[in-house]
């Protein structure tokens, strides 16, 4: 997925001056060279890995119909063939082409050159709230810790009509509404849109994040899942930091509502469990009981926070290389 | 299949070099400043409109003088001591001698603090947490609406439960606008901004993301409560459609008031006709 490897010696064969094929490779302040003609595309894409880096400009001729990432594959081709970035279906359904083109992040795959303001240079940046592997390449392992964290689906037994049917019957009105957060291909950028990590790293530690919470939202919608996620989101996976900006909506490509159809019913649903005092009344009257966080997280694959503090505490965003 | 070392937990630890550069807030050339700027004008805009027309205490009923039943909706209903004649219903309140509207003012004023959508608006607009998507957070920490105060945003639901009570005294309202009082039944200016005033109001109501819960959202098995998640399946699209209904309700409710205190301070006749 990742082209090309990741090169060990990452300084030695960034582009320069001297690299002959380079047009006109000049490091710096995006935007600062103009296009030499309106025929061209200036990209202005950012080039390091975890020592560091800083943006890089290329010159290409326009080509008809192109999105983005055929672009950064023109420069590959022709200028920086060390230049890395992930990409796989060019179709919008693998999610491994997440970037920040001209500052918002997007797919590199769907976004049309010419949706992009004409005779401008085009700025490509890695996901800012993930730490560089190289290039446009990032270490989105943070998503993978917490997905281990989420309790999977846990369903009630079959009664014993569907024992007899031969498995669940759900009528369809009850699956639909979940149908919706299936539809994600975990590229991410909602997660490296959310202000809550992306400028506060420190709350990686106990936050799961929009695409997470979808997930979730899935789970507490589904018509046989009998777990009680309300405590365990609240505690530890930090729904209340989400302050339904609705920035993860924005940017998901698969213009799923995150913030109205996942994260403010699961909003909904923690005032239920612990802020609502008529509703704790009823739990009383009706001696109905709500799963604690632990209890609710018993059946996830891993414990613990997704990420911990180094022995210097890192808060905020890390300051990037380069500049 | 996940295998076992998928799930071993291997926490990541924080920091690592960031791409893009350091020390800017934001790599977005188009104008994304225009929303937290448009939003900032509006509701400031209207907090001045409402602070002076809470406070003014006067021109908020057009009665029966002009043949007329018009209430301000910031004034309605009138519950103290100090209201004008034929403007309430009798003074429940009679120790409250400043303006009656603060008392009601009060429970929209909740409604709308707590709202989803304006929490959206302001945290935008206002707080900077975040002003707009990938333009970087105004502050060095945050915690956002996990702690005191803001976990108070909580409370929502029973405002929204007031709103419905203020909904249906302004609909009262509106449908009683019909009387010309010595006249008889007919329709001026005056009734039709009242009724568009009560409608959008509902709408805002009805659109609001914990009637959504309530009604029908927060069930796990729709199939056991027909009728709940009929009113679920009609309330969904109107609450994709709250952002629109919490500004236009919020333009109108001030322009009424501005209407009723045109033609209450005799600035303009309510023009109309009766059967
Ligand atoms: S709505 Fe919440 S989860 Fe989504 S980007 Fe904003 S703060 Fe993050
Ligand atoms: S929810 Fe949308 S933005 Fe987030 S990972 Fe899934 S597809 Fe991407
Ligand atoms: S390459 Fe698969 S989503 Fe872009
Ligand atoms: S009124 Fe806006 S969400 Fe309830």
């Amino acid at each position: 997925m990742e082209e090309p490897t990741t090169d060990p010696h990452a300084e030695e064969t960034a582009p320069s001056e001297e690299t002959a094929e380079a047009t006109n490779v000049v490091a710096g302040v995006p935007g600062s060279v103009p296009a030499p003609s309106t025929e061209d595309v200036t990209m202005v894409i950012w080039r390091g890995d975890e020592h560091g880096g800083e943006f890089a400009t290329y010159h290409l001729p326009a080509q008809e119909g192109e999105v983005v990432l055929d672009v950064v594959h023109r420069v590959q081709a022709t200028h920086a063939p060390d230049l890395a970035c992930r990409w796989n279906c060019k179709a919008g359904k693998c999610g491994s082409c997440s970037a920040e083109i001209n500052g918002k992040p997007s797919l590199m795959c769907m976004t049309r050159m010419d949706s992009l303001p004409p005779g401008e240079p085009v700025t490509i940046a890695p996901m800012k709230t993930f730490p560089v592997i190289r290039d446009l390449v990032t270490d989105v392992s943070y998503n993978y810790e917490v997905a281990k964290r989420i309790p999977p689906f846990e369903p009630r037994p079959k009664t014993a009509d569907e024992e007899a049917a031969g498995g669940y019957r759900m009528a369809q009105i009850d699956v639909e509404r979940s149908q919706e957060f299936r539809k994600c291909i975990e590229c991410f950028l909602c997660q490296d849109v959310c202000h809550v990590i992306r400028d506060h790293e420190e709350n990686k530690t106990a936050f799961a994040g929009p695409r997470f919470f979808a997930r979730s939202a899935e789970l507490e919608m589904h018509p046989l899942d009998v777990n009680d996620r309300r405590e365990l989101l609240r505690e530890q996976q930090g729904l209340g930091k989400c302050n339904i900006t609705k920035c993860c909506t924005e940017v998901c490509p698969e213009h799923i509502k995150i913030t109205d159809n996942a994260i403010i019913p699961l909003k909904e649903r923690v005032v239920d469990a612990s802020y609502d005092p008529i509703a704790w009344l009823g739990r009383k009257i009706l001696n109905r009981s709500k799963r604690t966080a632990r209890e609710a997280a018993a059946s996830a694959p891993s414990k613990g926070p997704a990420a911990i503090q180094p022995s210097e505490p890192v808060s905020g965003v890390p300051v990037a290389g380069g500049d | 299949m996940v295998t076992k070392e998928d799930t071993i937990a291997t926490p990541v630890v924080l920091g690592g070099v960031r791409g893009g550069p350091a020390r800017v807030a934001t790599l977005r050339k188009d104008r994304w400043w225009v929303q937290p700027v448009t939003t900032v004008t509006v509701l400031t805009a209207f907090v001045a409109y409402a602070t002076w027309a809470a406070f003014i205490n006067k021109d908020y009923y057009v009665g029966a003088a002009s043949h007329r039943d018009l209430i301000s909706p910031f004034y309605s209903p009138c519950l103290t001591g100090s209201c004008v004649p034929g403007s309430h219903p009798g003074s429940v309140l009679s120790w409250w001698t400043i303006s009656p509207a603060l008392l009601i003012l009060i429970f929209p004023l909740g409604f709308r603090l707590t709202c989803y959508y304006y929490r959206k608006a302001y945290y935008r607009s206002f707080w900077w947490a975040p002003p707009a998507c990938a333009v970087a957070d105004a502050h060095n920490s945050y915690t956002g609406e996990s702690r005191f105060p803001l976990i108070m945003q909580n409370v929502h639901r029973y405002f929204f439960f007031a709103g419905l009570v203020l909904n249906t005294i302004l609909t009262i309202d509106a449908v009683m606008a019909f009387r010309q009082p010595g006249h008889g039944i007919g329709i001026s200016v005056g009734t039709v901004v009242l009724s568009v005033n009560a409608i959008l109001l509902w709408l805002y109501s009805l659109s609001c993301h914990a009637c959504r819960h309530l009604c029908g959202g927060g069930l796990k098995v729709f199939s056991n409560h027909p009728i709940r998640h009929r009113i679920w399946k009609l309330l969904t699209p109107l609450n994709a459609k709250h952002m629109a209904f919490a500004w236009m309700s919020l333009v109108f409710v001030a322009l009424t008031d501005l209407y009723v205190r045109l033609v209450a301070s005799g600035t303009i006749h309510d023009a109309g006709f009766h059967f």
